[in-house]
């Protein structure tokens, strides 16, 4: 059965203990398409970011509850590994995070470890040049990855992500760390990767998000503290004719 | 201009500022003599230590060096003293000393300590330290001349490289800190094989996988301490468990060997050990907290496993700090003494450990043993081994560092 969303939550409730962070989100989103999800600062975009891979599970009395489904599985069911979620949907951190080894070794790591067979200095030249980086760190591949530029950085951690080839890449404020020229290039980069991939991506800043995305989620924080997404609509809507009051504030900067 | 200003203007804040800066200097000033202490006090314990292993040395010879030998003592060759020794030594005696060591692989210094304590039978009359020696030269002199008519006067150092490798003997002018050395460095190796590996294991755990709740928390609670409790307490421990309980295993008597009991080397070794493992595992959780967050999530981000993180990623990185660790363990497995004598040092010992186990002595053990004798030479002797003490530790701790740096190449 061939699937017509990327990922698709039901209900999906992140909890703290007996805190609830996100509540009851249900989106679809659209394979290779760019997803943005905007909103305030604590409404919980990054926490429904990482809970999307799983990454929340190392977050001591986090539970998740509902239903989180990749073509048709859900990801937070019984027999599902974490580990083969991550693998299947890659993630890119706010900072720049390099491994502290060399450029080459960043990439080859994550293959390496999920048991890559096929030619490792292709793969590492591919998953560079997919990161429009090949060019920059040809001639010093064996160098260290901490030698490279904030914006370069960001690209070669985008790359270790598309070297391990997820079906999904989650990135979380991929930008928020750099000027604004590596940031237009890691936005001309996401243009480019969404040709083969679905990019989900959270930000603070809305003219990236207008910019950039194709859909956006819309997350604003209720009166128990927990957040939701109240719209989700393509990001031409959003930032035009949204339908809920409080995103057409907080889109135009009357608010948050 | 605020009408309800209330900060000092001008003359009144320049004021209040020159206040500000005389309590700085006064501060500055308390920090700068805590540090001088310190120094003084450093100071003072090196040319203590010094102090008593060089000076002068009166002593005498039982029997005429004249009646061996017409060679003056300091021309006397090795086949020359091998001659007279085997001259003048009961045949039984000079057997005895064959076996040990055949005469012929004995080097010069070592048949002339041989001719000296057994021929001409060398004795110690007094010793003076270095400062008294160095500045009451003439007084010292004039009263040996008085007191001693027949002895000699030497200005000597105590610490030579023959006093190295000779082992124990109960002429301090002839005894050597070999068997000692070589039992701090057993001692010191089985406690550290023994306490990083599980040390840094326990870190790993209690780091990366234990749950944070009530029961690690106690346990936390309960390393942190055992780094505390006095090391008698350890030696109490070893006595009993690693001494009486263990016997089997810790005098080899498991492995066939049968002239030894649970007072071996093995037995401290593994009770240094013990004693050294909470130190190892809260150094080890403080490197292995210290490696950024940012580059576990980076691994698991690729798909990692937890195992993975840890090996590849965690550990590499804490490396650096929990060889920090293990060098504080190093140092203190190698000046502990307590444990050592409830656990059952040997004070006078003169074979070498052969293995783990051996009987054994320590360099502390050694110290102590001659710092309660009465004569000063033994005095003499003790700071001797106190700066060998310390140049071994200074030589394991440099080894450490070197290995820390060499792990602490940084990307």
């Amino acid at each position: 059965m061939e699937n017509k969303y990327a990922i698709e939550s039901n209900n999906l409730s992140i909890h703290y203990g007996s805190y609830t962070a996100v509540k009851d989100v249900s989106v679809k989103i659209q394979p290779q398409k760019i997803t943005a999800i905007i909103g305030p600062s604590g409404c919980g975009k990054s926490t429904l970011l990482r809970a999307l891979n799983r990454m929340n599970d190392f977050v001591p009395g986090c539970h998740v509850t509902g239903e989180l489904l990749l073509q048709g599985q859900n990801l937070y069911g019984n027999q599902i590994d974490p580990v083969e979620v991550r693998r299947k949907i890659g993630m890119v951190f706010q900072k720049p995070n390099p491994f502290p080894k060399s450029i080459y070794e960043n990439i080859a790591w994550g293959a390496r470890i999920n048991g890559f067979k096929g030619k490792m200095d292709e793969l590492v030249e591919q998953s560079l040049r997919s990161a429009a980086l090949w060019d920059e760190v040809k001639d010093k591949l064996q160098e260290s990855a901490y030698a490279l530029s904030g914006g370069q950085q960001q690209r070669l951690c985008i790359a270790r992500t598309i070297a391990i080839q997820p079906e999904i890449i989650l990135m979380d404020e991929p930008a928020s760390a750099l000027d604004p020229i590596s940031t237009l290039r890691i936005e001309e980069l996401m243009q480019e990767l969404k040709k083969n991939y679905t990019i989900i991506i959270v930000t603070h800043n809305m003219q990236q998000a207008a910019r950039a995305s194709d859909f956006t989620a819309m997350m604003m924080i209720d009166d128990n503290r927990a957040g939701g997404v109240i719209e989700f609509d393509e990001t031409k809507k959003i930032f035009t004719r949204p339908s809920d009051k409080r995103t057409e504030d907080y889109v135009t900067g009357r608010f948050g | 201009m605020h009408t309800n200003n209330h900060y000092p203007q001008d003359q009144d804040f320049r004021e209040a500022l020159g206040g500000r800066y005389r309590t700085a200097t006064i501060w500055q000033g308390l920090f700068l003599s805590a540090l001088l202490i310190a120094i003084i006090s450093l100071t003072a314990l090196i040319y203590n230590v010094v102090d008593g292993a060089f000076g002068y040395v009166a002593f005498d010879y039982k029997k005429d060096p004249a009646e061996f030998t017409s060679t003056p003592l300091t021309e006397l060759t090795q086949d020359e003293l091998i001659t007279i020794l085997k001259d003048n030594l009961s045949s039984g005696a000079y057997k005895k000393l064959e076996n040990e060591k055949p005469m012929q692989k004995r080097s010069q210094a070592e048949l002339y300590t041989l001719f000296l304590e057994r021929l001409v039978q060398l004795d110690t009359k007094e010793t003076w330290s270095m400062t008294n020696s160095l500045m009451n030269s003439e007084k010292i002199k004039a009263e040996v001349a008085e007191k001693y008519p027949t002895a000699n006067l030497e200005f000597r150092s105590w610490l030579t490289p023959q006093f190295l490798v000779t082992p124990m003997s109960s002429k301090a002018e002839f005894a050597g800190v070999r068997t000692a050395v070589l039992g701090s460095l057993w001692l010191v190796g089985i406690a550290i094989l023994f306490s990083l590996p599980i040390g840094t294991g326990a870190a790993i755990y209690l780091q990366e996988y234990a749950p944070k709740n009530w029961f690690t928390g106690i346990i936390q609670t309960n390393i942190n301490n055992l780094a505390g409790v006095p090391s008698i307490v350890y030696g109490m421990l070893g006595l009993a468990v690693f001494v009486r309980v263990m016997e089997p295993f810790t005098s080899g008597s498991m492995f066939g060997v049968t002239d030894s009991n649970g007072r071996t080397v093995l037995s401290a070794g593994l009770t240094m050990g013990i004693l050294v493992l909470p130190l190892i595992i809260i150094n080890a959780q403080e490197a292995i907290k210290a490696v950024p967050d940012s580059l576990r999530q980076a691994a698991y981000g690729v798909g990692a496993t937890r195992w993975q993180a840890v090996w590849y990623h965690v550990l590499p990185n804490a490396l650096p700090g929990i060889l920090t660790g293990s060098i504080l363990a190093l140092s203190r497995a190698l000046g502990e003494t307590a444990p050592l004598i409830v656990v059952g040092a040997s004070t006078f010992i003169s074979l070498d450990p052969q293995g783990p186990f051996s009987k054994f002595t320590a360099l502390p053990i050694q110290i102590y043993q001659w710092t309660t004798r009465a004569q000063s030479e033994f005095h003499a002797i003790a700071a001797s081994a106190i700066v060998v003490l310390l140049v071994l530790l200074l030589t394991l701790n440099a080894t450490a560092v070197l290995l820390r740096n060499r792990f602490q190449r940084r990307w």
